[in-house]
């Protein structure tokens, strides 16, 4: 046993809450401008150049929205996941903060990939809902979402509440696999998928590579988004925190 | 396995010494089935397509409603923390209770279930179906019931966010249930509502003790 405390390797001082405060708040504003810049070249390929669909005509440029949201809304739940074993196995306060961010992020961009869908459904399947596997199954995501969210503003006490959150998340985490399989075999309707399969994409370059684009500008969008969550969150942790000892301090005679 | 047997043995004493649960529980089973010809009309080929979608339902919500008791009032009173210190690990007291919970909750509506037979104009295969559907899938909806209670359990007002929280998960259930109740079709929909049913049973107790240690400290 030395008696020297062993340096934190790099990983604990970026994610001490302090340090987390200084190093994020300097890379706020060059994210927020690197994901405006993707955002304008990703539109710009989407919407002005990039071809119609022979079938689908112009409405296949919801698509370049839409597919964006639905990555987002399966990888969100992955980051919360992440965050949950963070929480339960190291107990780490970044953990439930990174998880607490990321629940109303996760639910706008599932709510964003319904109604995009529903939108894209209109003029294609022409009905705005139908009762297949994937949408379905995102709608049953939305719910999970709502459900967590629910659950942490049932909670008076944040610290407390975070690793219990962490245990229906990853709880969510074991059952969405066989949400989705339950719900394809029910109904299937939606079109395979098309963008990852043995053979390669199912689309040409020129469609591709917007989609590519805008799937990375909304990545972007949604890690600026979580770090301002974040930052917000260790700062309201922190005012409570402020104000409880001033209470404290308050009630005890001196 | 003694402490195992007598906290089932002690769940259902209580349940029967406080009378009246269980035949709550049954008479809101009953009553869940019996509206729906108010809402849809009494035409009979309409209820009997629609009687085993029914029938799930009204057994799913039943066992909504007796979630709260599974783990609440051992909160409240200290028993949950005096089984923390048990022989018997908080996964073993939690797969005692589930069990307790599905003799007083599930079995009772299997054995109503001929009374919305009757009501919603099933014929017998049909009713056998369900019957059968019901007893594999009711215990992976315990089970999943009891992990709802227990992440609510130190809510004061978790009554509601344990159902919310539970449904979506609960699809599959659902899904697989009513499925296998088609002649047709039915027979792989019933090996895989048993395969969702025992994946859930089996991680119910350790997730649903995770929570509850969480919850206590």
């Amino acid at each position: 046993m030395s008696s020297v405390a062993e340096k934190p390797n790099w990983f604990s001082r970026l994610a001490n809450p302090g340090q987390f405060l200084i190093w994020s708040r300097l890379v706020n504003r060059p994210l927020a401008v690197v994901t405006g810049l993707v955002f304008v070249a990703g539109l710009y390929y989407a919407l002005l150049h990039s071809p119609a669909d022979y079938q689908m005509g112009e409405t296949v440029r919801i698509m370049y929205i839409h597919v964006p949201n639905a990555w987002l809304s399966q990888f969100v739940y992955g980051v919360m996941v992440v965050s949950a074993l963070g929480s339960l196995v190291w107990r780490h306060p970044m953990a439930d903060v990174s998880m607490k961010a990321a629940a109303p992020l996760g639910a706008v961009f599932t709510g964003l990939a319904l109604y995009t869908g529903s939108l894209w459904g209109r003029p294609t399947w022409g009905t705005f809902w139908e009762w297949d596997g994937r949408m379905t199954s995102t709608l049953v995501l939305f719910f999970i979402y709502l459900g967590l969210i629910a659950l942490w503003r049932a909670f008076d006490d944040q610290l407390r509440a975070g690793r219990i959150v962490a245990v229906f998340t990853l709880i969510g985490a074991i059952n969405i696999p066989i949400v989705k399989f339950s719900v394809d075999w029910w109904h299937t309707l939606h079109q395979p998928a098309s963008v990852f399969t043995p053979e390669g994409p199912h689309m040409p370059m020129s469609i591709l590579m917007p989609l590519l684009i805008m799937t990375l500008a909304f990545t972007l969008l949604f890690t600026s988004l979580q770090l301002l969550s974040m930052q917000v969150e260790v700062r309201r942790r922190r005012l409570a925190t402020m104000e409880k000892r001033r209470a404290y301090a308050a009630g005890t005679p001196n | 396995m003694k402490g195992f047997a007598a906290v089932i043995r002690r769940d259902l004493t209580l349940a029967f010494r406080g009378g009246g649960d269980i035949m709550t529980l049954l008479l809101f089973f009953v009553m869940v089935g019996a509206i729906v010809p108010f809402a849809v009309g009494p035409d009979k080929a309409l209820l009997s397509r629609l009687a085993p979608g029914i029938v799930w339902i009204a057994a799913f919500l039943s066992l909504l409603l007796g979630l709260d008791r599974l783990f609440r009032n051992d909160h409240e009173d200290g028993s949950l923390a005096l089984f923390r210190q048990a022989e018997l690990p908080l996964a073993g007291l939690v797969a005692a209770k589930v069990i307790a919970h599905w003799l007083l909750a599930a079995l009772p509506l299997i054995v109503a279930s001929p009374v919305l037979a009757v009501l919603l104009a099933m014929d017998a295969p049909t009713w056998l179906r369900v019957v059968l559907s019901l007893v594999i899938g009711t215990p992976g909806l315990a089970a999943l019931g009891a992990m709802g209670a227990a992440v609510t359990v130190s809510l004061p007002r978790g009554g509601l966010l344990a159902p919310v929280l539970i449904t979506p998960l609960a699809l599959p259930l659902l899904i697989f249930g009513t499925g296998s109740i088609d002649a047709m079709a039915g027979n792989s929909a019933l090996l895989l509502l048993a395969a969702v049913s025992l994946v859930l049973v089996a991680v119910a107790p350790f997730m649903a003790a995770l929570a509850l240690a969480v919850s206590e400290d």
